[in-house]
């Protein structure tokens, strides 16, 4: 055992935890890996509700039908709902005093761990909807498995989430078969919007380590397993709606890293406009 | 290919197990998406209602006289509430 | 209000009515609804489109304002309330719009005429909201003044319109505190927060007190819209009721209401206040406020490129029905 250093060594209290560790007894917290990647798995969660919610609540007010409109608002509404739980569990795991406005106003691009594929620009409504089924057969699927998570707050906020997202799936997929299945011009744009978010599509599926720390201690599916559903749901749209299913290929992907595209960092200079400029005000 | 959506009447029988009760009207190319429409625009996606639409063309009318339709409110955005905003007493009724 | 200066065909003496006329106007006194199929005069029917639907017009026009900060809420909770707030607005024009119906004229021709310009919606759309503090003054003041014309039009004569509106009055309790919610905070942080607070009640103080339209207590329009009730009460009685209401919640914030003569008036029971600028109000009526091009721009935009969405739906479902004829057919 170390002796003790003298009362002017200004780290004493580090000091002496590191001599209490050494000798055994860990009183200070060591940082738990398990708990890294939980923070980070949730972080993937609530970034992609923001992100997505986000790009929906830029339609309010310009939506091409009144009832449209309201729907993809409730739709917002669901997904920022479902990003306060995410982010709030996230803040609360991470114990290091912050909350779920902290986790979406206070980070940079670099520390957003969403899908490329929710922050791409909202395009026509075709892009808008493809995006929105594209997504929503994986969400689905992601969350159904969740109920089933060994930590028990992550399957309540999956069983909240599972019952608004199988209805996004509903409304999206019902809504792709009917435009593909429409006018010739309806048929032409949801088959560009498919073709251009394809690429986009792959990154949904892929494992790393911090999946693979989920997937070990039963806290989340590995979103390879997710894979074969989506692909049987999305054939039978595709389908129906007389939809060509892009060949695979090169597919895009990095932001559950936090490399992202150029659209996420004018989404957040618009976010967190006020809370960057105004430090530490109370709204 | 041009041409208005029809409009619809939506009827909505909530949780307590009342009769259906008209609530008012929406626009939609068929009855699917009218229920649609109705379960985003009038229930705001309560669960447990049954939703009937009916085209209002449809229709056939005595001489109207019917009362004033009642809702109930989402329960699940208490932000949409009055009551989620402490508004001080001094500053009297809003 | 968000029906401004909506002209009825004229008031009729009681001595100069047909017999139809008389029994109509018997039913209104009597204070029955008036349903859509039941006979109603000419006039009574075209004043009540132009309300309705200039009515409906403001909802969605007035969805573009604040939808303007959506995107830029600086809380998480604030963004879903605003959201859920605009979105409201969305209904409101719907049921608005399915009220004017009744009176057989269609959406789309309603929506045409305010993208040709031919209907009006409120003014006080076409004021930009420059800071977030304008979301709790529109909130405050424009919620709050529309507020004062919808909840007597819960009783107004005509059945739909009625029943809209208790509807609408019923959703929009909480537009209003939410407005207020907001200032209460900003007054409460920093000297920037509070400075936002006074200059949004500086910009649009006026603005809201316009919402009630020019004096009408010697307008003939205004009377026969009274006596019809499908207007409920004058223009100034509304803007005197507003700023009573509004000067001591403006004090409780610990805001200036930009008006050096607002004073309180012990014989009336009132505040004396300044009239705004109407030569004010009639240049943005007649298209020349700040944002008038910005609003009807994205209205005009929003309907046009949701027109291939709209038409490929009405296809499928044509094709659909189809289908179904055929396979039925098949059954048979």
């Amino acid at each position: 055992m170390p002796s003790l250093p003298d009362m002017t060594t200004p780290n004493l209290t580090a000091l002496a935890g590191q001599a209490l560790a050494d000798s055994g007894h860990v009183q200070v917290p060591a940082p738990d890996a398990g708990q890294d990647a939980l923070v980070e798995w949730l972080q993937r969660m609530g970034d992609n509700g923001l992100i997505l919610g986000h790009r929906l609540s830029e339609w309010c007010g310009h939506g091409p039908a009144l009832e449209e409109d309201i729907a993809i608002a409730n739709q917002a509404l669901d997904l920022i709902g479902q990003c306060r739980l995410w982010l709030g569990l996230a803040a609360e795991v991470e114990g290091r005093g912050r909350d779920a406005d902290a986790f979406a106003y206070l980070r940079d691009a670099g520390a957003f761990r969403n899908l490329l594929l929710v922050e791409l620009p909202n395009g026509d409504f075709g892009v808008t909807l493809m995006r929105q089924f594209l997504f929503d057969a994986f969400h689905v699927e992601l969350l159904r498995a969740l109920k089933a998570s060994s930590d028990s707050r992550i399957a309540d906020i999956a069983a909240k989430a599972e019952k608004e997202v199988a209805y996004h799936l509903e409304r999206s997929a019902d809504l792709v078969i009917r435009l593909g299945d429409g006018t010739d011009e309806s048929h032409r744009r949801m088959q560009d919007a498919l073709n251009r978010l394809w690429s986009y599509t792959g990154e949904m599926f892929l494992d790393d380590a911090v999946d693979q720390a989920m997937a070990d201690s039963g806290i989340a599916p590995l979103p390879s397993s997710l894979k074969d559903a989506w692909d049987r749901t999305v054939a039978a749209v595709l389908d129906e709606a007389t939809l060509a299913r892009p060949a695979d290929g090169w597919h895009h992907k990095g932001g559950k890293k936090g490399i992202h595209t150029e659209h996420l960092g004018y989404i957040l200079a618009e976010m967190q406009f006020l809370q960057r400029a105004y430090p530490g005000a109370r709204w | 290919m041009s041409g208005e959506w029809p409009l619809w009447e939506i009827f909505i029988r909530g949780q307590h197990g009342l009769n259906h009760r008209h609530v008012g009207s929406l626009h939609a190319p068929d009855a699917e998406m009218a229920i649609r429409n109705a379960r985003d625009v009038y229930t705001r996606r309560n669960e447990g209602v049954s939703i009937w639409v009916v085209r209002s063309n449809d229709i056939t009318a005595s001489s109207p006289s019917e009362k004033g339709p009642l809702y109930d409110p989402s329960n699940s955005k208490v932000y949409r509430h009055p009551t989620f905003y402490d508004i001080p007493d001094e500053i009297g009724h809003m | 209000m968000y029906a401004q200066m909506v002209t009825s065909e004229g008031s009729k003496a009681r001595k100069d009515m047909t017999p139809d006329e008389t029994a109509f106007q018997d039913r209104i006194d009597r204070n029955e609804k008036i349903e859509p199929k039941e006979w109603m005069p000419d006039g009574y029917r075209k004043t009540l489109i132009r309300q309705i639907g200039q009515h409906a017009h403001s909802e969605i026009v007035g969805q573009l304002p604040e939808g303007n900060w959506i995107t830029r809420a600086p809380t998480l909770e604030r963004k879903a309330i605003l959201l859920a707030k605009v979105q409201d607005e969305a209904g409101h024009g719907l049921y608005l719009y399915c009220a004017a119906e009744t009176l057989g004229v269609s959406r789309d021709e309603l929506l045409e005429a305010l993208h040709s310009g031919k209907m009006k919606y409120s003014s006080i759309f076409n004021y930009p909201t420059l800071t977030w503090a304008d979301m709790g003054a529109v909130g405050w003041l424009v919620d709050g003044a529309a507020i004062m014309n919808q909840v007597p039009l819960q009783r107004t004569s005509y059945g739909p319109y009625a029943r809209a509106m208790v509807r609408i009055c019923k959703e929009e309790s909480f537009h209003q505190r939410q407005g207020y919610d907001i200032m209460m905070r900003m007054c409460a942080g920093t000297p920037e927060q509070k400075a936002m607070a006074q200059d949004a009640l500086n910009r649009f103080w006026y603005p809201a007190l316009m919402m009630f339209g020019p004096s009408d207590k010697d307008s003939v329009h205004s009377a026969q819209s009274m006596a019809w009730k499908i207007k409920m009460n004058t223009n100034d009685e509304l803007r005197q009721k507003f700023v009573d209401q509004t000067v001591p919640q403006a004090e409780y914030l610990g805001l200036t209401v930009p008006d050096p003569d607002l004073a309180w008036n012990e014989d009336k029971g009132g505040h004396d206040f300044s009239e705004p600028d109407w030569s004010e109000f009639f240049a943005v009526i007649a298209g020349n406020g700040p944002c008038n091009a910005e609003r009807l721009g994205a209205r005009v935009k929003a309907w046009e490129d949701g027109a291939w969405f709209r038409d490929g739906l009405m296809a499928h479902a044509a094709k659909a029905g189809e289908r179904a004829r055929a396979a039925r057919h098949a059954a048979e």
